[in-house]
């Protein structure tokens, strides 16, 4: 017997593409758009958002009958705050630079809308062990997008991936630099993230035109 | 009142909470079908900030800064919680909203059926706890700016979401190609919205006589690294506007 059945396996595999939560669902767009300046924080963030959103909705799942429906809201926001400020407490003892760059947005996953979003939609009423199936690949869908607007951002803009120079020496004329090509400073501004996320759902809609909105 | 004046503009114009650090950009996507239903929301946003910013205030002067149970006697004084700001932080939002949701609806039903709908949402907008985390990493000093800056950042908000929907009540009569319809042309206009915003980068500063009353800032990562940027990669545009890049970033690196 197979670990997953197909039914679960698609709960990994949906929300990586045709159900994607940024690109489809609108959910998490805040923190995908002012991290992604570097691919090194957008792979941190993702790396991040897989665990609160995996183990938060195996909490949540567990506790789902107990927990009354009225002031469900605030025991959603205590539970992601404990997870958040784990996940802080872990960067900030091991990467610390990194964990600067972040600054409050690693804060900003508790209001990230994919973790309530799950919740609410998924774990409120899933086992935990599916719960935590769809958690896992949602947050997996949420972090491809996050890791390819940040190398698009990073190689266009700074010429470097993870820091490392990929295009060549800027300053040295070197490599590409030597015949001419310059840098897009413009990729680094907070609006390039809007453009880049607009193209790649113009990319993924104009592939797949059942996703197409009405108007 | 210069400085209440300065953070004012600069929280509207220039760390404008959607285009400069795409503070709330899920419900500003979400809710922006409609003027009418934009406007509702960004009132309660306006409000809620207004709130709950100089509210975390307090809590951070108080009991979750280093040092700052000093209060309760001298014992206490190495007591660092800071740890803890995220989870009171969104406690007191929760709280904050349910309140004001229970205030609002028993004294004004008016207010409450237009605002109503809104509340709720308004407990996981990131715009809000957002509001309260760069009021901590930047280090506001006394609780009349940290009301202002609630507010003022609320007013950016307001702005930018009132602007989208007058532009997505209007891009209907357009041919927008069909991938692109809806979300995808939304994500195209924010961002050229906020080159838009971007050019009130040097509004505080332009000055000569502006670059000697710089603002001491922790937290502004995003602007100020990009804002070198963009004095290095523009060097050879219009020389006055280089004059106003520099003098920005030399007032920022003080």
């Amino acid at each position: 017997m197979a670990l997953l059945t197909k039914k679960d396996a698609n709960l990994i595999i949906d929300p990586l593409a045709d159900n994607n939560p940024i690109t489809i669902q609108v959910l998490g767009i805040c923190s995908a758009l002012a991290i992604t300046a570097e691919l090194k924080a957008s792979v941190v963030m993702a790396i991040s958002v897989v665990f609160v959103l995996g183990v938060g909705n195996v909490v949540i799942s567990l506790m789902r009958n107990i927990i009354p429906s009225k002031i469900r809201i605030i025991v959603q926001l205590v539970v992601i705050a404990a997870l958040v400020i784990v996940v802080d407490q872990v960067l900030k003892a091991f990467a610390y630079e990194l964990s600067k760059t972040l600054a409050v947005f690693v804060g900003l996953i508790i209001t990230n809308c994919i973790i309530m979003g799950r919740f609410e939609a998924f774990a409120l009423g899933n086992g935990p062990w599916r719960s935590f199936l769809d958690g896992i690949g949602n947050a997996l869908g949420y972090g491809v997008i996050l890791i390819i607007v940040g190398f698009f951002r990073e190689l266009l803009g700074s010429g470097t991936l993870f820091g490392y120079p990929v295009l060549g020496d800027p300053i040295a004329k070197t490599g590409l630099y030597s015949i001419g090509y310059e840098n897009n400073g413009f990729m680094i501004l907070p609006p390039a993230a809007l453009i880049v996320v607009g193209i790649i759902i113009w990319v993924q809609r104009s592939r797949n035109t059942a996703l197409i909105e009405e108007n | 009142m210069l400085e209440h004046l300065e953070l004012f503009f600069k929280s509207i114009f220039i760390d404008n909470m959607v285009f400069a650090v795409f503070l709330g950009m899920c419900s500003y996507l979400a809710v922006s079908k409609k003027v009418t239903t934009a406007v509702g929301l960004g009132a309660a946003v306006i409000f809620v900030l207004g709130v709950t910013v100089p509210l975390n205030w307090l809590l951070d002067q108080y009991i979750l800064q280093e040092g700052a149970l000093v209060w309760l006697g001298p014992e206490y004084a190495d007591y660092d919680l800071s740890f803890l700001s995220f989870i009171m932080f969104i406690a007191t939002i929760a709280t904050m909203v349910q309140l004001v949701e229970i205030v609002v609806e028993k004294f004004s039903p008016a207010l409450y059926n237009s605002l109503g709908i809104f509340l709720p949402l308004i407990a996981v907008n990131c715009a809000i706890l957002g509001g309260s985390l760069f009021m901590q990493a930047r280090e506001i000093p006394s609780l009349a700016l940290a009301f202002n800056y609630g507010i003022s950042s609320g007013i950016g908000w307001f702005l930018a979401i009132l602007a989208i929907a007058a532009i997505r009540e209007k891009i209907r009569y357009s041919n927008v190609p069909a991938p692109l319809r809806g979300l995808g042309i939304t994500f195209i206009i924010t961002g050229l919205m906020g080159i838009g915003f971007q050019s009130f980068g040097g509004m505080l500063t332009g000055g000569d006589e502006g670059a000697d009353s710089p603002v001491p800032e922790t937290a502004v990562r995003d602007t100020e690294v990009e804002e070198s940027e963009v004095s290095t990669s523009e060097a050879d545009s219009k020389k006055k506007k280089e004059e106003v890049v520099i003098s920005y970033n030399d007032a920022l690196n003080k």
